[in-house]
């Protein structure tokens, strides 16, 4: 079994802000991340995924059908674009990177089984650094712990 | 505790069943199945598992394993067209798959304590490999 890891790249805005709170509160709990225009940040996803090695092609997974997933459910939808006012999820959810790490997941989640059929490559877990300094991790088992 | 030697090898290779047609390669691997071959500088992390030794305070001297590593892996790999020089990359397609299951199986007699060896064809792209459950 191996578990072959991919790295994508989006550009998005964002602005921490969540409605269950006051303005003095969520100025408190997000400081900057809370200014009215947002900002953005250059976001790192690391996909990784499980399966046996296939003794015709000597791979795990095919990269080109994973790129493809990857691009039509995560980064083309998120890359120059706004999460808060151009994803749906987060008219409902604040924007951090632990609920974008969450809404990541599930959307190669509910993609998996078309652009996967088989048995394998099974979804391992998704990775996002925020900045080079910040990284979120989502597994299966997330929300389960 | 896990600990992890780091090490870099550069070789050519091209992503190619012998077994199969050049269309099939083609198909399968696009421009990697191209014949004359295209190269790497590969990245291998090396990790073992264990507790330190309470005289050196290590889990094992990452000297000792940098010199198993270049005696068994970088001297035969580093430089090399995989495909047509390493064995048994003449019989199955250097994918980094297959690359770092190669790498246990050399390393594994030496380094008992072997955890996972990780290997990056590119910054983007890399394999975990964690052995086979006994």
């Amino acid at each position: 079994m191996i578990q072959v890891t991919r790295k994508y790249r989006f550009a998005a805005s964002h602005r921490l802000h969540s409605p269950q709170l006051s303005e003095s509160e969520n100025l408190e709990l997000y400081g900057k991340c809370h200014n009215p225009f947002g900002h953005g940040h250059n976001y790192e996803l690391e996909v990784s995924v499980r399966g046996p090695v296939d003794a015709r092609s000597g791979r795990a997974v095919d990269p080109d059908r994973l790129d493809r997933l990857v691009a039509e459910h995560v980064v083309t939808p998120f890359d120059q674009h706004d999460l808060n006012t151009e994803v749906e999820a987060f008219a409902r959810t604040v924007p951090t990177t632990e609920n974008l790490g969450r809404e990541v997941y599930a959307r190669l989640a509910g993609a998996w089984q078309t652009a996967f059929p088989g048995e394998w490559p099974v979804l391992e877990k998704i990775r996002i650094a925020e900045t080079p300094r910040n990284f979120f991790e989502v597994s299966g088992t997330d929300g389960q712990e | 505790m896990l600990i992890t030697k780091r090490v870099e090898f550069s070789a050519s290779h091209v992503c190619r069943n012998p077994a199969l047609s050049d269309r099939e390669n083609e198909a399968l691997f696009g421009m990697a199945a191209n014949p004359h071959g295209h190269g790497h500088n590969y990245v291998v992390d090396v990790t073992l598992a264990g507790e330190p030794d309470p005289v050196t305070g290590m889990v094992m001297d990452l000297k000792r394993v940098k010199e198993v590593v270049n005696r068994e892996v970088l001297e035969r790999y580093d430089h090399r067209f995989l495909n047509h020089e390493v064995p048994p990359f003449d019989q199955i397609v250097p994918t980094p798959e297959n690359i770092a299951v190669d790498i246990w199986r050399r390393l594994q007699p030496h380094l008992t304590s072997l955890h996972a060896v990780r290997v990056y064809e590119t910054d983007d792209l890399f394999v975990d490999y964690f052995g086979e459950p006994a």
